[in-house]
């Protein structure tokens, strides 16, 4: 990869940011935009979590993972601290991993 | 910490009063009073140190595929959002083109465009300030700051997060770019599923309204349904459009049930 190439990325990916953050955010919206985009964590970040947990490549997957983040869902239910269900989810998906 | 009451971000979403939760019906979890989100700075270090096992897990994908160790650091500091990184690499290293690579690393970057529009009034300040946060918007800061109720927590959650996430990340890249791979495969470990664990205890907060439910529920749909047919970045990236049902009519007393 060359030189051209990393700083293409770069700016690139800085440039989304710098899009969303300071170009377009924090203008005065109208109050059905303006919850729209309040929503946005509440739309993107669960889907991160099954594409994350859920997926690989292209494909469905149910595997280790899903075992750790199901054990992770129930102690953040139970109210586990942030380190327990971090600690919880992971250590789930590695015996799991490591008994399959 | 001034004693403001609870707040759940931007917008005008439903009040949060504690009261009227106990009688309903939808609010998850055991119990009627709300626990409080996660702490900024323990969480965002607890996050930051299993970036940083991630961050070995790049210095050494990157450079075996052919990046010099400045190439590996530079593209941490600089393009800094981990799943383009390792796209990219891993387009390079399967022998396809520098095209190809930035095509799928950017549509990984590209949610970080939502996320920046859903901070922008967390982060707020003069321009150089704004223009410095921007690097730092990534999942784990957005996730860490709109857990946060308060404004204040919010701010705190995103640079604290972001600073973390970045500290780790880098010195994990230097790490394993200079040969360190001192910790092996971060799946042995299970951290690969660290994050969506984490991202789930984040996530609680958003789901206490209605419309935050709704809203993640059309997201993880729409994303599951387009990963066996769009390329990597889309599925998360289209979820986003779950939030027009943010557009519907409600009646002018502002309640939604």
């Amino acid at each position: 990869m060359s030189w051209t190439a990393v700083l293409l990325l770069a700016a690139g990916a800085y440039a989304f940011k710098v899009l969303g953050l300071v170009v377009l955010g924090g203008r005065a919206l109208p109050p059905r935009v303006a919850r729209c985009v309040a929503l946005l964590p509440a739309a993107l970040l669960p889907a991160l979590i099954a594409v994350q947990t859920l997926t690989t490549e292209d494909r469905w997957v149910l595997d280790a993972r899903a075992a750790g983040v199901a054990a992770a869902i129930i102690a953040a239910w139970r109210r586990a601290p942030f380190p327990i269900v971090i600690a919880v989810g992971a250590l789930v998906t590695a015996l799991v991993r490591a008994a399959g | 910490m001034p004693p403001d009451p609870p707040r759940p971000g931007r917008g005008d979403r439903e009040p949060e009063g504690r009261g009227p939760q106990a009688n309903d019906p939808g609010v998850t979890g055991p119990g009627a009073s709300e626990p409080p989100p996660p702490h900024p700075v323990t969480a965002s270090l607890v996050l930051g140190l299993a970036v940083g096992a991630f961050g070995i897990s790049f210095g050494v994908l990157a450079t075996s595929g052919g990046l010099s160790t400045a190439q590996a650091c530079a593209m941490s500091l600089l393009v800094f959002t981990g799943a383009s990184q390792f796209a990219a690499v891993a387009v390079v290293d399967a022998g396809g083109s520098t095209a190809a690579a930035l095509g799928s690393a950017l549509l990984l970057a590209a949610r970080n465009g939502a996320y920046g529009l859903s901070l922008a009034d967390v982060v707020r300040g003069r321009l150089a300030t704004r223009l410095l946060a921007a690097q730092l918007v990534i999942d784990e800061s957005t996730a860490m700051a709109t857990a946060q109720r308060d404004p204040a927590d919010q701010r705190r959650g995103f640079w604290v997060a972001g600073a973390s996430v970045f500290v780790f990340w880098n010195l994990g890249t230097l790490l394993g770019a200079l040969g360190g791979d001192a910790i092996g495969d971060p799946q042995r470990y299970g951290l690969d599923a660290a994050f969506p664990a984490g991202f789930v205890a984040l996530v609680v907060p958003h789901l206490r309204s209605l419309d935050g439910r709704l809203a993640a529920a059309m997201g993880v749909a729409l994303a599951l349904v387009l990963v066996p047919v769009a390329p990597e970045g889309v599925p998360v990236l289209a979820a986003s459009l779950a939030v027009l049902l943010g557009l519907r009519a409600r009646p002018a007393t502002g309640g939604e049930r």
